[in-house]
């Protein structure tokens, strides 16, 4: 297993008032599989994703990451599983302002502190998305699904095992959110576990397996059958 | 390349990107690093030329000044205060071979301002009451006729040599030498014998002084020379000498005879105790020490108020800096996402603000030196004999204090966006 959750409770204190946001959850999830994540709004689905992604710990619960208990890491611990075994795609994409495109995809090499010609990786990682060509281009000066693959470059230039993308084509039309799922599938088929946490069934189905959560607690995780999966097509931009 | 210098790359380009916030950012340090340098330069130019016009005079000159004065502190007189315990019969008693054998030239002082007149021209200016002698101590220059000698002084001949100036403004023909110009006599004269003679001297001109420029923030060519007695007794109306200066036949014998000239006074003054001493007799490394450390004390006060503007420009820097990070609340909290680790991120910011502050040192210590260079190019123009000085030792201070500033003030906000917690700063809006 490469993701175990055992009964994680997330509870937020806001001066005395504690809201009860996750209520026990357990979830597993396997190397290679692609995991849709839904819910409406309140119901702790971001939550969920943040703490299976380590931006913020669980109340109480054990999880297992790649078979290792995270309990007792500490923050720099925490930062190096965020760094080089997870990528980030979030539906504002969150680049950098006033920075190269290429820098952007750097950033987390930076933070990696290995060896090696970070820049040749970071145009690998563009390549692999389809923007090879936008390298030194500001990250203000290219569209929103352009924006989306370099959020996805960058998720990938550490190859982590698993990506987690929070409403990646939230932002999006739906062109560019259709190259962006393409993309996401293409990442899946080379064995990389993808979580992706939307609202919108027909984002969902691109999943092999749709797990729904509800007032912090899960209320149904089943298989997608083969024949209901959506495939995305890469469409060309203008 | 390691990783510290990748985060210093960074920071270069992000400031870079916002050039114009990071330069108004820096401008306290810049203002404060510049006040430094310019203040200690022109403290070092100011005292260098006074010193260099005090060791010009020669280090074998020796001044007695009425009244006691401190080792290291200035003379009394320097105030203006007038003691009249210095008399002629001191100046006689110096004069002796036998009390002070080192003496080679003693020329005693009183000097004024006065009005001097002649046809329809009239000019204010100071005049100087010496004895022919003083052309052996100080070095003047005589450009036509001559200057008065002893004999003439002693005459009480009513002689004058004019400054430049004073020439020139009178006698803008150039037909000085054998004028008689006509002295007017101040109305605070105590002598009413003197009143009652007329209220102005006639005087022959039989010298004028060679262009000689500012000395000591004096203007040389504004002034006239007359013989002592008459500017003593007739001008200013007393019987006592302002100052006397000695010129000793050798450096190496000036401490020698400075004890035989005290020895000499408490003689005339019937002084049992050096404690007790009516005089001070200086020589020149005296008056160069109570400078050095009038000057020296005058422009540590003044670089620790140009300091003082540093310590502001650096909360000016903090204060950005703490917006810089609430501003930027997504970015770290991305920055964490993507692995950055609290060192990472305090760095960042820690970074930012000493590349800032360095900068701002950099760039003030550049203004600093070209204020200074601007000054002294004046200075030059004007006719003093300025020295342009820069001191490493006050570059290097200007540039640590600077980076320590960054530091210092740099850490409390770089330390407060490194404890944010990751998704906290991703929600922030």
């Amino acid at each position: 297993m490469l993701i175990e959750l055992k009964n994680i409770v997330k509870n937020y204190d806001n001066g005395g008032v504690i809201t009860k946001v996750l209520r026990g959850v357990d979830l597993s999830v396997d190397e290679g599989e692609f995991v849709a994540i839904m819910g409406p709004s309140g119901s702790g689905k971001s939550t969920l994703m943040h703490t299976i992604g380590f931006l913020d710990r669980p109340t109480t619960g054990v999880y297992l990451f790649d078979g290792e208990n995270t309990e007792g890491f500490n923050d720099d611990e925490l930062a190096r599983i965020r760094n080089n075994r997870i990528g980030f795609v979030f539906q504002s994409f969150n680049l950098l302002p006033r920075t190269t495109v290429l820098d952007n995809v750097m950033l987390p090499l930076l933070y990696s502190g290995e060896k090696g010609n970070y820049e040749s990786r970071a145009r690998k990682a563009l390549e692999a998305v389809g923007l090879g060509e936008r390298l030194h281009f500001m990250s203000n000066q290219i569209s929103g699904g352009q924006k989306q693959r370099v959020a996805i470059a960058r998720a990938l230039v550490c190859d982590p095992k698993v990506i987690f993308a929070d409403e990646p084509t939230g932002n999006l039309d739906s062109k560019s959110g259709s190259t962006v799922m393409n993309i996401l599938e293409k990442l899946n088929k080379e064995g990389r576990t993808i979580i992706l946490v939307t609202h919108d069934k027909q984002v969902a189905l691109h999943a092999n397996r749709i797990v729904t959560i509800r007032d912090g607690e899960i209320v149904s995780d089943v298989l997608v059958p083969v024949s209901e999966r959506v495939h995305s097509k890469e469409v060309k931009e203008d | 390349m390691p990783t510290f210098l990748k985060e210093i790359k960074t920071t270069i380009k992000d400031l870079l990107s916002r050039k114009g916030r990071s330069f108004l950012t820096i401008l306290g340090i810049i203002i404060g690093v510049a006040g430094v340098i310019i203040i200690i330069s022109l403290g070092a130019g100011a005292q260098s030329l006074v010193l260099g016009q005090i060791t010009k005079l020669g280090s074998n000159l020796v001044g007695v000044l009425p009244g006691k004065s401190s080792e290291n502190g200035p003379p009394t007189a320097v105030f203006g205060v007038q003691i009249k315990t210095l008399t002629v019969d001191d100046l006689n008693a110096i004069k002796d071979k036998g009390k002070v054998p080192n003496a080679t030239a003693v020329a005693p002082f009183v000097s004024g301002n006065i009005t001097i007149i002649s046809g329809k021209e009239s000019v204010d200016t100071s005049f100087v009451a010496t004895e022919g002698s003083y052309v052996r101590i100080q070095n003047i220059d005589i450009s036509k006729g001559a200057f008065f000698t002893d004999e003439e002084a002693r005459a009480g001949a009513n002689v004058i040599v004019l400054g430049y100036d004073v020439a020139t403004s009178l006698f803008p023909n150039g037909n000085e030498i054998g004028s008689v110009v006509k002295i007017k006599i101040p109305n605070n004269n105590p002598n009413p014998a003197n009143l009652e003679i007329s209220n102005s001297i006639p005087f022959r001109v039989i010298g004028v002084q060679k262009k000689m420029g500012t000395v000591a923030f004096q203007n040389q060519d504004d002034q006239v020379f007359i013989p002592f007695s008459i500017g003593q007794r007739q001008i200013l109306g007393i019987d006592y000498v302002q100052f006397i200066r000695i010129k000793i036949d050798d450096a190496i014998n000036v401490k020698t005879a400075m004890s035989d000239i005290s020895r000499v006074l408490r003689e005339q003054h019937r002084i049992k105790n050096a404690e007790n001493d009516d005089f001070s007799v200086r020589d020149l490394a005296d008056a160069i020490k109570v400078l050095t450390s009038i000057t020296g004390t005058l422009s540590t006060f003044l670089a620790l108020m140009a300091g003082i503007s540093l310590i502001v420009g650096g909360i000016g820097i903090m204060n950005i800096m703490l917006v810089t990070v609430s501003e930027r609340t997504r970015e770290i909290g991305l920055r964490k996402a993507m692995g950055a680790t609290r060192k990472n991120i305090r760095n960042q910011f820690l970074f930012e603000s000493i590349i800032l502050t360095f900068t701002g040192g950099i760039l003030g210590i550049i203004l600093g030196i070209f204020v200074s260079y601007i000054v002294s190019l004046g200075a030059r123009f004007a006719g003093y004999d300025w020295a342009f000085i820069i001191s490493p030792f006050a570059v290097i201070l200007a540039v640590s204090v600077s980076i320590i500033t960054g530091v210092i003030f740099g850490l409390y906000p770089a330390l407060k966006a490194a404890k944010l917690d990751p998704i906290v700063a991703l929600r922030y809006e």
